[in-house]
């Protein structure tokens, strides 16, 4: 089959590769029938995610149509229509039990690794390095995912694969982000990030119950998309001093939440953004956490930090102080896929929201390479990429 | 988590082993050393082995292959031996737990190593397992401490290639939601041919090995199934 593969950073190629088989008992296949590039994809592409071979098939939000299922696995039938949680998760352990599913204890199967770098391991990943299990991704033709009998979500015939697909991640990870502020009514959150989570943390944050969502990015058509389809006030950081028009907008008291959507690679325009990427390129420190010291400096007393934003090593000049100073809770993590997916299914099937909004460009496999550059240089007005592995050629832009 | 080498004997024989090969090792080095000729040197020289084992209570490594006794007692008795501890969770009730390990001939599909165990009809039992080189490794073991959906030990019995002894306990935690397993495993140290292959099998660090193992045996007994992320690893 055909599938996107890592060849080292600013390396992507689309090759041959074998077809997956079934390994284990509760293990389907997937005929992918459409998949997407996620934001965090852009990390792996930079060369920030270590653990990752040369040939790795990346990909980790993709649906399909059910091709071959694992003798134990009684729940799917070969047809179903199913989304893929980008988490996998075994749903016995103690922490599937607690649905904490993006913890789960034993679907890494190498978890020593993770171990090594955080004590404990989380769950395995799709398309994901190998500290995250070298599981294949789902940028592919065909995807093996285990404890299939768990996972995938099966979709109804009237909602169509964009409607659906951002179940796999992006939904639910900004609406765990919002879920993670605590909102009540009369709430005003400010979210750093007009990327696809962001945009999904806008709406979310609405939908659970704000009164104001403040949106935070410095690419006009993201901001654009985040005041029409979002409805949220914005502020364009390339041009304002944020720290003061958030305490402007909010009489100065601070927003009573703050959500992270940006991660690990942040750009910025004060002394901080130039230093981290100073130290970054100079292999002096992992990560650039300009957003998230921004978000704990303005958020108010006794907020929260959200944290949907991607980290992986040792933050640099990291603000505890004013975190503390100010009885701040932060929330963090990967997203618990499975507790989220039937909730927002049925938000959809309801009309509250259509995904779909966010897509921006759809084509086939074999664009794929070019198609991560566009992304991650953010031309084109580029916001989600979705691929149809069908479709091996031709891209229609939209 | 831990691992100690100690002596391979009882601490009492140990002390009057090392004074008499201090004494004898003396004798030997001022005797050589009081002749000066090659047979002289040659005496001298044949003191080392003896005062080394005088002063440091262990005889060369070279020679460990011929003196190590094959008796768990021996060999494994108080601190002696090379020891591992570790131990896992797991959200399956404590009898199932036993149960599952109690069936000496489950422990292959977790523990990596392990080619295969049978179980005689008298208690004891026939074990093999396979090194990266792919020689294989057998010893013969009992069953020396049984308690029902609590504790198994064993040890292993004389005339097998490794000499080794164990335990294993099974105690309900989290209110009794969850079945903590905690394992206690003790080898001689690597010593002779059969000593080269243990020492591979357990890799350098023994612990991790262990932990690997329980990992496999947690993931099957809760997810029915041990992770694979392709058909190669």
């Amino acid at each position: 089959m055909r599938a996107v593969c890592w060849e080292g950073t600013e390396k992507i190629r689309v090759d041959t590769v074998p077809d997956p088989e079934i390994l284990n008992p509760r293990d389907a296949i997937i005929k992918v029938t459409t998949t997407a590039i996620c934001g965090s994809d852009l990390h792996i592409y930079d060369g920030f995610i270590p653990t990752m071979q040369k040939g790795d098939v990346l990909g980790h939000e993709f649906m399909g149509e059910v091709v071959e299922v694992g003798k134990d696995n009684t729940r799917l039938k070969i047809g179903d229509r199913v989304v893929v949680p980008f988490t996998i998760a075994c749903g016995r352990c103690y922490f599937c039990k607690q649905q904490l599913w993006s913890l789960c204890d034993n679907s890494n199967p190498n978890a020593w690794m993770a171990e090594k770098l955080y004590g404990y391991s989380a769950s395995g990943l799709f398309g994901y390095s190998h500290m995250y299990g070298g599981y294949p991704g789902g940028q592919a033709e065909y995807a093996r995912v285990p404890f299939a009998d768990v996972g995938p979500l099966k979709v109804p015939d009237t909602l169509t694969d964009e409607q659906v697909l951002f179940l796999s991640d992006i939904f639910p990870t900004g609406y765990m982000a919002a879920e993670n502020c605590q909102i009540r009514p009369g709430d005003t959150v400010a979210v750093w990030g007009c990327g696809p989570v962001g945009q999904f943390a806008i709406k979310s944050a609405y939908l659970l119950g704000a009164e104001r969502v403040i949106a935070i990015d410095r690419f006009p058509e993201r901001l654009a998309l985040a005041a029409g389809q979002g409805g949220a006030e914005t502020l364009d950081y390339s041009d304002v001093d944020i720290l003061a028009a958030l305490r402007e907008l909010t009489g100065g008291q601070g927003p009573d939440a703050c959500i992270d959507a940006v991660g690990l690679e942040a750009h910025g325009t004060t002394l901080d953004a130039w230093y981290d990427r100073a130290k970054t390129s100079m292999f002096l420190a992992t990560d650039r956490p300009h957003a998230l010291r921004q978000a704990i400096n303005a958020c108010r007393k006794g907020g929260t930090v959200s944290i949907p934003g991607v980290y992986g090593g040792w933050l640099d000049k990291f603000p505890l102080g004013a975190a503390f100073a100010k009885g701040l809770t932060l929330k963090m993590g990967q997203t618990h896929m499975h507790k989220y997916m039937p909730l927002l299914l049925e938000r959809i099937e309801r009309g509250e929201i259509d995904p779909s909004y966010i897509i921006t460009h759809r084509i086939g496999l074999e664009d794929a390479p070019a198609m991560y550059r566009t992304f991650r240089d953010k031309h084109d007005a580029c916001l989600k990429v979705v691929m149809k592995p069908g479709d091996k050629y031709g891209a229609t832009i939209n | 988590m831990e691992s100690k080498v100690l002596s391979n004997q009882s601490p009492s024989l140990a002390d009057a082993e090392s004074w008499c090969a201090l004494g004898a090792g003396a004798l030997l080095l001022f005797v050589g050393a009081s002749r000066r000729s090659v047979v002289g040197v040659c005496v001298a020289l044949s003191s080392a082995p003896l005062l080394y084992r005088g002063i440091t209570g262990r005889w060369p490594d070279v020679l460990n292959g011929y003196v190590q006794s094959d008796s768990t007692k021996a060999a494994l008795g108080g601190e002696r031996g090379v020891h591992v501890r570790e131990s896992v969770r797991l959200e399956v009730p404590v009898a199932d737990v036993y149960r599952f390990w109690r069936r000496l001939e489950n422990l292959p599909r977790f523990m990596t190593h392990l080619e295969g165990v049978t179980e005689s009809p008298d208690g004891k039992s026939h074990w093999v397992a396979i090194g990266p080189a792919g020689l294989a490794v057998e010893w013969n073991a009992e069953i020396i401490n049984e308690v029902d959906n609590k504790l198994i030990a064993w040890r292993s019995l004389p005339g097998s290639d490794v000499v080794t002894a164990g335990s294993v306990s099974f105690d309900a935690a989290r209110a009794g939601r969850s079945t903590q397993v905690s394992v206690h495993l003790q080898y001689a140290p690597p010593a002779g041919k059969a000593g080269a292959l243990i020492a591979s099998l357990f890799g350098r660090e023994p612990s991790q090995t262990i932990r690997e193992d329980l990992r496999n045996f947690k993931q099957l007994l809760e997810a029915g199934e041990i992770p694979r992320a392709t058909a190669t690893a």
